[in-house]
């Protein structure tokens, strides 16, 4: 299968000021590899300011003019540029974003979900496919002339989602687009990640609801602190012993309906030189809190601990 | 004590009316559960509840009694986006300090680390500002708990430390809660009872 969306090694820092004109630079994503391919969904699972975001505003190319990126987005094996960037966005690539903040406050929603058309004609087949898509998730025709403010959360998301889903994009990237939906839209929802998948199309999922991940990606990363920790199969994720790092147990565990484990600990907010996970980890060596381990290949399970770094340095 | 909702109707324009006829009631050793569509008007009878909209019909009574608009309100609402209800001027000291001044054992069950008072909103994520929220909302004299979704935008870890807080400080001070939410596997695991909403809603 062709790769769609490739990764390398991505890095993003803000220049920050601190007490008047120093400056400090702060890194919130780090050496993050990940690809899509078509027919794939690809899940990016993290707790909340983990840096998932950024990933996304990075390969829309909508992050704030104080960041700094290292590293290589690919999109169908061409380098994406800024150029290229805002080419695609909006028509290959398209965005579901986060927040429901990113709605227009002065602009009635349907008009949103529209969007930017040529001429009358391509208006009315668009809204005819609005009209749609607002139907399927229970938004009915008094929904259409509302403005942002007098939508629920709920509401909002789903408007969100429509936008980008009336452009039939290649490349979808799903920003957090479950969080505040009753179970019928979520189930709604997935089912149209789904459809994409099985069109050929390709989906990066942020989330940080788990079994939304679990079902619809075929591969899931984890996130934690900015660095990619593990990338597992799904199948592995349906039970805490087949996925390797701590965190990604610990994760597993703490869901309500597997038994909603208590796990103490919370991500570090300042730089650390070792491992992310040292101050909280059950399995840590003393090695970890002085040397960052890399994300490494164990036996088609990519990870980033030394305990199994040097599982397969003796193998 | 008992907080207790009688005959709420509401409509925030006259075409469409979002809640009728409602009523509920809990008490302070409880977990209530509530689980609805969203639209359907469940934060807004978290609002009425908690005093943050006042032009409704019905009553909201604490033990029969109407509640007082003077001083703290006894029923504290925790919303879902914390970075929405603080002052992103304000250091988190101040934002937290403005409810009061808890105690190093609470802010230690909580898990909130001293160097993070000394930051700006923006510079926490959403599970750090949340815990903050709850806790600014646990004034002594709280009474009941609103939790409108207030784990929906966090991972599953910090899920469950918040609520193991947050109800091992409710169970010992006799504070009821209210809990919305969409998961039902969370409410089964958290709550007494769950209320379905549009059960109670007479639309």
């Amino acid at each position: 299968m062709a790769k769609l969306l490739e990764v390398n090694n991505l890095s993003i820092s803000f220049t920050q000021y601190v007490q008047g004109l120093n400056r400090h630079d702060l890194k919130v994503i780090s050496d993050l590899t990940i690809d899509v391919a078509e027919s794939e969904i690809v899940a990016i699972l993290g707790s909340s300011g983990s840096g998932k975001s950024l990933l996304a505003h990075s390969i829309l190319g909508i992050l704030p003019y104080n960041s700094h990126v290292e590293g290589e987005i690919k999109y169908r094996g061409n380098v994406l540029n800024q150029e290229l960037k805002e080419k695609l966005r909006g028509n290959e690539i398209c965005l579901i974003p986060q927040s429901v903040n990113f709605l227009d406050p002065l602009m009635k929603v349907s008009e949103q979900a529209i969007g930017e058309c040529k001429d009358e004609k391509e208006h009315a087949e668009k809204k005819i496919k609005q009209r749609e898509i607002f139907a399927k998730y229970g938004l009915d025709e008094s929904v259409d002339d509302l403005y942002p403010f007098e939508l629920s959360g709920g509401m909002a998301r789903k408007v969100l989602l429509s936008t980008a889903l009336i452009e039939d994009p290649n490349l979808l990237i799903a920003d957090e687009p479950t969080p505040g939906l009753d179970k019928k839209s979520v189930d709604e929802t997935i089912e149209d990640i789904k459809n994409l998948k099985e069109n050929g199309k390709g989906v990066l999922l942020i989330t940080h609801e788990i079994d939304v991940a679990l079902k619809t990606a075929d591969r899931i990363a984890i996130f934690y602190s900015g660095y990619v920790i593990e990338i597992n199969t799904v199948e592995n994720f349906k039970n805490a012993d087949n996925v390797l790092h701590p965190y990604t147990k610990a994760l597993i565990n703490s869901l309500p309906k597997n038994g909603f484990k208590l796990t103490e600990g919370v991500q570090p907010l300042d730089v650390v030189d070792g491992c992310p996970y040292y101050e909280n980890c059950p399995i840590r060596l003393d090695k970890c809190e002085n040397n960052k381990p890399k994300l490494v290949d164990h036996n088609g399970v990519m990870i980033r601990c030394f305990n199994f770094e040097e599982a397969s340095d003796e193998s | 004590m008992n907080l207790k909702a009688s005959n709420i109707s509401f409509s925030y324009t006259k075409k469409r009316q979002i809640l009728n006829d409602v009523s509920l009631s809990l008490n302070s050793n409880e977990i209530i559960g509530l689980m609805g569509d969203s639209g359907s008007g469940k934060s807004t009878l978290c609002k009425i509840l908690s005093g943050h909209i006042s032009h409704y019909s019905g009553e909201v009574t604490l033990d029969g009694n109407k509640i007082q608009d003077k001083g703290f309100y006894p029923v504290q609402l925790i919303y879902q986006h914390p970075e929405k209800t603080m002052n992103p001027k304000w250091k988190m000291e101040k934002v937290l300090n403005e409810s009061w001044n808890p105690p190093q054992d609470l802010k230690k069950s909580f898990g909130l680390k001293d160097s993070w008072l000394t930051r700006w909103p923006s510079e926490l994520s959403g599970g750090e500002l949340q815990r903050f929220s709850i806790l600014r909302a646990l004034n002594p004299n709280t009474k009941f708990i609103i939790a409108d979704e207030i784990s929906t935008m966090l991972d599953a870890v910090t899920q469950v430390q918040i609520w193991e807080a947050l109800i091992n400080h409710c169970k010992a001070n006799n504070i009821g809660i209210l809990a919305v939410s969409h998961d039902e596997e969370l409410l089964n695991v958290l709550c007494d009872d769950i209320l379905k909403f549009d059960e109670i809603n007479n639309l």
